[in-house]
């Protein structure tokens, strides 16, 4: 667990994960954005509006949200992936540099290394021209990381890791289902020793049985290699069964964040409270799925309330008009007790 | 069923920001057309009419445009030049289209043996490029401009019928066609009234796309001497007679005719391109 | 289904398809109103000799079809009967006049991959500016048929600059090359322009691609995504423009040496049709359509190779 998973947002950073060359046994955050606003071109408000987040090294952080939350927006801020014209403020550590000053070069050095993304289609995100082995190698090879007979031997181990054999380095993508091509895609990922790897919605693109086993696979490797793992999810139950910490994104915003089984127990921000109420479970009994009412705000509407407010049903005259205050729960009046179930 | 086009290869999506060359190429069309129309009132003289003596002269006031090898007034040929330059696309295309609408048609709509006879041979034809089935009718039947119009026609007939095809492959699935089946109306009425006007424009598009073709595949034939008679003024031809013209210092005979065969092929090309994404765009 | 059931299949496909041919080359000359000695000798003095070799030769007094196959027989064995203008074997003809001919069409074909690659790569990965004068000079290229650009080479580089010879084909293979130089360029132009098209909108459409995107996070160098993931990418669209690109030159080569005095067996076809020499017009006929079917099989036979998504057995649409 993290020290820092009920503190203000401002000192959530662990003190000691700066680079301290004093203290060699500090630890440096594998992810930690401060700050975050990402502006784009034509767009009345920012569609990163103040993020604050950390990774550990070997912890599991969820990031929860709607599609157009921006939650797929600030994992790929961390491999310096931004929107072309987006304009970008704050700053977006990893392993304790920032990305957003970074040049070309670093940036190259970056992804090759430290940090590295599982994307939601492997079958989209896997040239299919390509054979696996090249797949596996090119972003260390290319670069000249590595040379050929090492990069093909670390693929293989990795291959091995995810429960692949080595075979599959000859074979083409189209020849594999998706959850093996997932498998290589966290190989993949694996290649450069990140410390940070990101997962955007590595699941979603499955058949169940190969959900519960590349989830299950990313939580073994994580604590194998001890890599800080960011899991982007639209699943909130999915995000509390394997992580750690959760952050709930709404328009651009962290509304609420905090250990995963306080805040599927007692969510207290009414956004996270209708996210659940909206998820099936299998304890809640039947017909009990609340959709939420509304849409998710515009990109082209200013927001000076709470991103929610057009669809709280507890929301009152400041919540349109005042921007609540970051912390663990962004609300103006927090549900309190247990869950929202009325 | 995907419906496509058969475009000239890649000269896909001039964007809509390309409004000015498709203006320009529009105008072009309009003015070549014009020229041709109107060929035997606007011509300020004979276009056969030979004067050795004044061969290879440059532009004055008497031949705006200069003479050729033979004395022949250039503005005057050029424009009359304009109508067999033309007609025979035209032909080609008039040719192709009814035709080929017509195979398609009934391949799409009665399928079984026939489509597979049909496509068969639409293979064979397919094989034979525009041109070498032309100079293979040339060569029988002896140079005119009719036997290798008809034979652009039968070598242009696959594309359109086979576009024909699938596009009435997809129609006769739409529910209007079963619809008015059930009230009685004949197969035959129901291709000729809703499905070929809906079909039309597709089917037109990809006709004026010929025409560029077809313009280049003839006026090549009457470079070779094998399309139009000698004497009838033809940009082809023109090419051919000025390339003596050019060998002796004097390139303006030949090279307005060059000019004019490319700025027609390009601007039909472009108005046939932008038409078909226009009615690409339009239906689903 | 496997590789070999696969190429046996289009081989078979292949040779129906020029049965087929071979059958309107030969039947065209029927089609030709009067009896077919005479339209065979129009034109010239029919002594009873030439008649006699004619009706020999064509076997005229027997049954159409058995006419056909005699013919074909003898075409497979490469005898494509005499030259009724040139009075040799249309063969010897042929051998004669393909060297040039093939030399042209590849130094052409060398010239319309190089810069119609290279012109559709940079259209697609430069965009703005650049992009906007490719595509326009490509469609000045499409529509320039390939004699016009011939006379105008010719006049510009030839009689005004005096840089290459005006026509001919010079002596020895150096010399050759040189006197090909405009012709091949000539013969480039339209499929230049076609080519950079094909390639540049498979490129912007490979860019779309997520891998693509994929690759570039993976910190693999701008170039080398280029080059991996889009051009790579591309090459499947690009290579089913192989039998369109071979069929066009063939064809266009007619044109180019009628415009270059240069002896290949496009001006021999030429010379033939205007004098109804329609022995040397079918053999030269048929070869043109079976390197054109040729050099579409082996495009179908490459392009699962080239594109492990193209299963076996998949037509593609278009030639």
């Amino acid at each position: 667990m993290n020290p820092g998973e009920q503190m203000n947002p401002e000192d959530s950073v662990n003190p000691e994960a700066r680079v301290n060359p004093e203290d060699p046994g500090a630890r440096v955050n594998a992810l930690d954005i401060r700050g975050l606003r990402l502006h784009l071109p034509g767009a009345a408000r920012p569609v990163l509006d103040g993020v604050d987040l950390t990774v550990a090294p070997g912890e599991t952080v969820a990031l929860v949200g709607e599609s157009g939350s921006g939650k797929t927006l600030t994992s790929r801020t961390a491999l310096g992936l931004l929107p072309t014209g987006a304009t970008a403020e704050g700053s977006v550590l990893v392993d304790g540099e920032d990305v957003l000053t970074m040049g070309p070069e670093r940036l190259r050095a970056l992804r090759t290394g430290r940090a590295a993304m599982i994307f939601q289609d492997p079958r989209a995100a896997i040239n299919p021209l390509r054979r696996v082995g090249d797949f596996l190698t090119e972003g260390v090879r290319r670069t000249g990381v590595m040379g050929a007979a090492d990069a093909d031997r670390r693929a293989a181990e990795l291959l091995d890791a995810v429960g692949l054999g080595p075979e599959l380095l000859r074979r083409h993508p189209g020849r594999l289902s998706g959850g093996m091509l997932q498998r290589v895609m966290i190989a993949a990922a694996l290649m450069g020793d990140p410390v940070l790897l990101l997962a955007d919605e590595p699941t979603t693109a499955l058949d169940v049985t190969s959900q519960a086993e590349v989830v299950a696979l990313l939580d073994r490797l994580r604590e194998r290699f001890g890599t800080g793992l960011l899991f982007v999810t639209h699943d909130l139950g999915l995000a509390a069964a394997i992580s750690d910490r959760v952050h709930v994104m709404y328009a651009g915003r962290i509304v609420e964040h905090g250990p995963a089984e306080a805040l599927f127990e007692r969510p207290r921000h009414p956004y996270t409270a209708a996210l659940l109420a909206a998820t099936p479970r299998l304890d809640a009994g039947r017909g009990r799925l609340a959709a939420i009412d509304g849409q998710p705000p515009d990109l082209r509407q200013e927001l000076p309330g709470c991103a929610f407010a057009a669809r709280c049903r507890y929301a009152t005259e400041p919540c349109r008009t005042e921007a609540p205050a970051p912390g663990p729960v962004a609300c103006h009046h927090p549900l309190e007790g247990s869950r929202a179930d009325d | 069923m995907s419906v496509a086009l058969t475009r000239r290869p890649g000269l896909g999506r001039l964007k809509a920001a390309r409004a000015p060359l498709h203006l320009a190429c529009l105008g072009i069309v309009a003015l070549v057309v014009l020229a041709a129309l109107l060929a035997p009132w606007v011509a300020p003289a004979d276009p056969n009419a030979v004067d050795l003596g004044n061969a290879l002269a440059g532009p004055s006031p008497d031949h705006l445009l200069g003479v050729d090898a033979a004395g022949r007034d250039t503005l005057s040929r050029l424009l009359l030049g304009a109508r067999t330059s033309l007609l025979g696309p035209l032909g080609v295309v008039v040719f192709s289209t009814v035709a080929g609408v017509l195979v398609g048609l009934v391949a799409g709509w009665r399928g079984g043996w026939l489509d597979s006879v049909l496509s068969r041979s639409t293979e064979l034809v397919f094989a034979f490029p525009g041109m070498l089935l032309a100079i293979l009718i040339v060569s029988v039947y002896g140079e005119g401009l009719l036997a290798p119009v008809l034979a652009l026609a039968i070598a242009y007939l696959p594309y359109v019928s086979r576009l024909t095809r699938s596009l009435v492959l997809a129609e006769r699935e739409r529910p209007y066609v079963s619809a008015y089946r059930v009230q009685g109306h004949s197969a035959g009425q129901i291709c000729l009234r809703h499905v070929l006007p809906n079909i039309a424009p597709i089917v037109l598009a990809q006709s004026t796309i010929n025409f560029g073709y077809a313009l280049m595949d003839l006026a090549g034939l009457s470079f070779l001497g094998l399309g139009v008679p000698a004497l009838t003024p033809d940009w082809g031809r023109m090419v051919f007679d000025g390339q003596t013209a050019i060998q002796h210092g004097y390139p303006l005979s030949a090279i307005l005719p060059c000019v004019l065969i490319v700025l027609t092929v390009v601007a039909f090309n472009v108005v046939g391109e932008r038409w078909a994404d226009r009615v690409a765009r339009r239906t689903p | 289904m496997n590789f070999l059931r696969f190429a046996v299949r289009r081989l078979a496909e292949m040779a129906a398809t020029l049965l087929g041919a071979s059958f309107v080359v030969f039947g065209a000359m029927y089609l030709a109103p009067g009896s077919p000695a005479s339209f065979l000798l129009s034109g010239r003095s029919a002594s009873p000799a030439a008649l006699r070799a004619i009706n020999d030769q064509y076997h005229l007094d027997d049954p159409f079809l058995v006419r056909y196959f005699r013919w074909l027989g003898q075409v497979l064995q490469g005898d494509f009967g005499r030259s009724i203008t040139y009075r040799t074997d249309v063969s010897t003809l042929l051998a004669d006049r393909l060297p040039a001919t093939l030399t042209l069409v590849a130094m052409a074909l060398v010239v319309v991959v190089l810069i119609g690659l290279a012109l559709g790569w940079i259209g697609a990965v430069r965009g703005g500016a650049t992009d906007s004068a490719i595509l326009l000079s490509t469609t000045l290229a499409v529509g320039t048929p390939s004699f016009v650009a011939a006379v105008l080479l010719q006049g510009l580089f030839a009689v005004t600059l005096g840089w290459f010879p005006t026509s001919g084909t010079g002596d020895g293979f150096a010399d050759l090359l040189w006197h090909l130089t405009l012709p091949s360029i000539a013969l480039a132009l339209y499929l230049i322009g076609m080519l950079a098209r094909v390639t540049r909108s498979a490129m912007l459409e490979a860019l779309e691609g997520e891998h693509v995107a994929v690759a570039r996070s993976r910190g693999v160098p701008e170039h080398e995504v280029i080059r991996r993931h889009v051009f790579r990418n591309s090459l499947g669209t690009v290579l089913t423009t192989g039998g369109l690109i071979v069929s066009t030159l063939l064809v266009c080569t007619i044109l180019v040496e009628s415009a270059f005095s240069i002896g290949g067996i496009g001006q021999l076809l030429e010379l033939s049709t205007t004098t109804k020499d329609f022995p040397t017009v079918q053999a030269i006929s048929l070869l043109i359509v079976a390197l054109f079917m040729t050099v579409n099989l082996v495009v179908d036979l490459l392009h699962p190779l080239v594109d492990p998504r193209v299963t076996l057995g998949t037509r593609r649409s278009d030639a």
